[in-house]
């Protein structure tokens, strides 16, 4: 478990609340830095829980959707399970017409992703 | 037409690199921002500059440094007007695979093609595919 450049991770009660410190998800490099530091917390870290907490986030490209969806399957691979919440409007429609809405398991706050992992 | 109804224009030639264009989607939005567009609006737009530039440096110009993407823009109160070409050799968008499609959800690629066009009021590929106009219209 090592310090963060892209995400900050809080535990709670066997769950790991991932928030984003980039409030614009564009920068490849940034992205690439992103997808690494989530796949390590189900590759390295082993993490079984994931809470991604989107309420830190304006806006995000499609590459950065690219990753979340390579986390997924990563996340899945190593029996984990992720749930996103905090999810704009404006970023909740991105999911949306993109059909990944129907991919991964969305909440509408931390609380409602806590009680069902 | 009064002069403050024309539309300002902004033409801009980029390098191939994924990072060269952010300050130019900024004062993009940062115009129609001043002629009183609205958030989820703006929003629309961001994401559709963003894909089709990164489209056209990543996809038509491979990130090849002696090509550039010219940028034209024609701005107004409630029109938005872009044309962005690359020097690649272009592509159909009809064999862009459906991303949306529930056996390809989890296949990288053609998201950016979906957004612009759940976005835009319209969008037309032309010269091959090498340039795509796209245009959003909102109500006055």
């Amino acid at each position: 478990m090592g310090t963060y450049r892209r995400i900050d991770v809080n535990e709670s009660s066997n769950v790991s609340v991932v928030r984003f410190k980039d409030q614009k998800i564009i920068d490849p490099e940034a992205i690439q830095e992103l997808g690494q530091e989530l796949f390590d917390l189900v590759e390295n870290d082993g993490r079984k829980k994931l809470v991604l907490n989107f309420s830190d986030v304006e806006f995000l490209s499609s590459a950065a959707l690219g990753k979340l969806i390579t986390f997924e399957k990563k996340s899945k691979r190593h029996d984990a399970e992720l749930i996103l919440t905090n999810i704009s409007p404006e970023i909740f429609q991105v999911f949306a017409i993109t059909n990944l809405d129907k991919l991964f398991q969305i909440k509408d706050s931390e609380a409602d992703a806590l009680a069902v992992l | 037409m009064s002069h403050n109804d024309l539309p300002r224009t902004i033409q801009s030639k980029l390098s191939s690199s994924l990072t060269a264009y952010h300050d130019l989607v900024q004062q993009i939005l940062d115009v129609l921002t001043e002629l009183g567009w609205q958030k989820s609006d703006l929003f629309g737009v961001h994401m559709a500059l963003e894909e089709s530039i990164s489209n056209a440096i990543r996809h038509g110009n491979n990130e090849d440094p002696t090509k550039h993407v010219l940028v034209e823009c024609q701005l107004g109160p409630d029109r938005f007007w872009a044309k962005i070409c690359d020097e690649g050799d272009g592509y159909d968008p009809e064999h862009v695979p459906d991303c949306c499609a529930s056996e390809n959800l989890e296949v990288p690629g053609g998201r950016g093609l979906a957004l612009i066009r759940a976005y835009m009021t319209s969008v037309e590929h032309s010269q091959c595919g090498s340039c795509l106009t796209m245009e959003k219209r909102i109500a006055p």
